[in-house]
């Protein structure tokens, strides 16, 4: 008998008490929660929440845009630039930092010190980034290694909360939910930001009319 | 041991609850880190559920999706195995802890690697697979930060999210000074305490780690049966590191872990941050499909785990334990945890979730005392985000502790009876705290080497074991209330 046969055995004896005839579906789930904890303006929640995790937010016109990354990246004296495939080359600005693009090593990465990316959706309850490795993001090495992620996200791709966002993402791809730049709390339960994960965390916000 | 009973779950030697605790409770050190550590989450979690004014429909959810595949649990396993793999992932099934060391011994062999980066996962703990891949030759580095300061210490964990809680950050920077250099790259000089560069240091110390390992072992926080997509729940990136860099990852995963469908997740990444690191989203959250060609490892292994959980899966009352999404609110609200720390319930589950789940997952005969590791004050049940009713399972396994050593020294039914009535005692506050204070003041009286006698009252038949340690000279209600004049337990 292998083990797969035991175990499943093993379960069907257990569940002895469950009706045969007891349909998959027999038991549905009360869903009667919200399908969101969002008040009107999401993207201001957004923002708001994701600068709660100790990023820096800025949020910036379409025309304004590439502008406001270079600042950014200006500001925190980046010498190295990963730009994954599929990144609006409009967005990217020029600079003192060198340009590094795929096929990329793993040492590459570690060297570099900032990837600048796209995303797939913005959550504005949790204030959480969710990357899909989709045109602009690149394989999830690429936003993992460098010490710094500079993300863009249009205000059109903020979904309200949780709910909306499982239901807008493909589970066959594969995902990684930022929320802020990677934290510990494993001394004394005080948060310290940034351990194995970028250390630092931007995020532009694009949109037509930003309430700054 | 019955054949399908969990091995591992418990260390072994380590003394029943009652002896342990005692020893926690004399170290001064060890409670004013649980103090401060448990008071600050316990805030931190308040604050954020109290912001979800539908909490409360999103427990009852989480609770009838968990209770739903229980019943069904055979089903989704199957559809899990099938998505899984279809998306070019291999699953295996372990029937106890010495099958799923074995498969992922094998594993690892395969590659001809000698070392693996490890998740953080309750579920290789629980079946000592560091240990087990040590005897076949191959180093196994734990790379979360408390799981780091856990193994250079060559300590136990303490706590479930946050195992190194017993340690202050003057231990930790001892630690790493003096075991760093052992393990690979030492700590930098001049090593200060403040947790950032304690941060830091272990950021350097698994850097060159991360970069080199070709195999990962990681747990999973959940299995989706519709889709096969696997996920798992972090705060630093190590697991982030370990889910993409390496070629071949192992996740070893308890069966009851299983979701239905990818919508189920609306509910669980709602409940699991909030109630675990007290935070509306915790840092990262991974999820994966099988092998993405030219993204994160091209092989992929699924361990599909029972080691006991199909013995507690037969208990219609003890069942519901295998919903626990190992957020670990229990043990932060628990008044017993805070004053004795994890290790005292010897068991790599403590807390009341240990206190019911290590006793089935085991058997009851191989864990005794700790159903008793707890007042019943409900303080569990109120933060569980899947409404286990802990003790409800609590004073059910204390019956069958009794039923258990009754069978076993074939006492005619007299402790039996005595236990019911014990039950009833503990089940009301008033009176387990007057049957506490006599059973302290008789313990003492009787004590000799620390062995009680039998003991007048209403514990008489309970404490007739000749194994029974004596009771510490202060009861956990009689300090509760010693030291919280306000009642605020009740
Ligand atoms: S029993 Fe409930 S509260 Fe305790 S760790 Fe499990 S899910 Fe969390």
């Amino acid at each position: 008998m292998t083990a797969r046969d035991t175990v499943l055995g093993r379960i069907r004896a257990a569940l002895a008490d469950v009706p045969a005839d007891e349909a998959v579906g027999d038991a549905p789930v009360p869903r009667d929660y919200r399908r969101s904890h969002a008040e009107a303006d999401e993207v201001g929640l957004f923002a708001e929440r994701v600068a709660d995790y100790r990023a820096r937010v800025v949020q910036a016109t379409p025309e304004r845009a590439r502008a406001t990354i270079a600042g950014l990246l200006a500001g925190s004296d980046v010498r190295t630039l990963v730009v994954p495939p599929g990144f609006p080359p409009e967005l990217v600005p020029e600079g003192p930092w060198r340009r590094l693009e795929e096929p990329l090593e793993p040492g590459d990465l570690e060297a570099a010190d900032t990837v600048l990316t796209t995303c797939r959706a913005g959550i504005a309850v949790t204030g959480t980034i969710v990357l899909d490795a989709g045109p602009g993001q690149g394989r999830r090495a690429l936003t993992l290694l460098p010490d710094h992620h500079l993300c863009v996200v249009r205000a059109e791709q903020i979904v309200a909360d949780v709910p909306d966002a499982v239901a807008l993402l493909d589970p066959g791809r594969p995902l990684t939910f930022v929320s802020g730049p990677s934290a510990t709390s494993d001394i004394e339960l005080d948060r310290v930001e940034g351990v194995h994960g970028p250390r630092s965390l931007d995020v532009v916000i694009v949109r037509e009319e930003p309430h700054v | 041991m019955s054949p399908d009973s969990g091995t591992n779950v418990v260390w072994l030697g380590s003394p029943g609850f009652p002896e342990a605790a005692r020893t926690a409770l004399g170290d001064p050190q060890l409670r004013r880190n649980l103090r401060k550590a448990t008071a600050t989450i316990r805030d931190k979690r308040l604050a954020v559920t109290g912001e979800l004014d539908d909490w409360e429909q999103l427990r009852e959810a989480g609770a009838a999706t968990k209770r739903h595949t229980l019943r069904h649990l055979d089903r989704y396993l199957l559809r899990l195995e099938d998505s899984v793999t279809k998306a070019g992932g291999v699953v295996h099934w372990a029937a106890d802890a010495a099958g799923a060391n074995r498969i992922v011994t094998d594993l690892v062999r395969a590659t001809g690697e000698a070392e693996v980066v490890k998740v953080k996962s309750m579920a290789t703990q629980e079946i000592g697979l560091n240990e087990a891949l040590e005897q076949a030759g191959i180093r196994a580095y734990e790379t979360d930060l408390a799981e780091l300061i856990v193994q250079l210490g060559d300590d136990r964990p303490s706590h479930i999210l946050v195992p190194a809680i017993h340690r202050n950050r003057a231990e930790i920077r001892e630690i790493f000074q003096r075991e760093m250099g052992a393990w690979g790259r030492p700590a930098p000089d001049g090593l200060t305490d403040e947790p950032r560069a304690l941060a830091e240091a272990a950021r350097l110390h698994l850097r060159d780690k991360f970069l080199r390992a070709k195999v990962a072992v990681s747990g999973a926080n959940f299995a989706i049966a519709e889709t096969g997509t696997v996920g798992v729940v972090e705060s630093e990136g190590n697991g982030r590191m370990c889910l993409t860099l390496p070629e071949t990852l192992i996740t070893v995963m308890g069966i009851e872990k299983v979701l239905p469908r990818w919508q189920d997740l609306e509910v669980f990444l709602q409940l699991l941050p909030r109630s675990s690191t007290g935070e509306r989203m915790n840092p990262y959250t991974s999820t994966w499909r099988g092998v993405t060609p030219g993204d994160g490892p091209q092989a992929f292994h699924l361990v599909l785990l029972d080691n006991g959980r199909t013995a507690t899966l037969a208990d219609t009352v003890g069942r519901q334990a295998l919903a626990c999404i190992r957020c670990s609110a229990c043990l932060n609200v628990c008044p017993v945890y805070e004053r004795t720390g994890g290790h005292a319930y010897g068991s790599v589950y403590p807390g009341p979730i240990g206190a019911i789940l290590t006793p089935q997952l085991v058997g009851v005969e191989h864990a005794a005392t700790l159903p008793f590791a707890s007042t019943l004050c409900g303080a569990c049940y109120d933060a569980c985000p899947v409404k286990i009713n802990i003790p409800e399972v609590l004073t059910h396994l204390r019956a069958e502790v009794v039923e258990a050593k009754r069978a076993k020294r074939r006492v005619p039914g007299a402790e039996a009876l005595a236990m019911k009535a014990a039950t009833a005692v503990l089940a009301s506050p008033r009176r387990l705290s007057v049957a506490q204070k006599a059973a302290a003041l008789g313990g003492r009286l009787v004590s000799r080497k620390d062995v009680i006698g039998p003991l007048p009252g209403p514990l008489h038949a309970w404490t007739d074991a000749r194994d029974t340690p004596a009771p510490p000279t202060e009861s956990f209600r009689a300090w509760w209330q010693r030291t919280h004049p306000t009642g605020a337990d009740s």
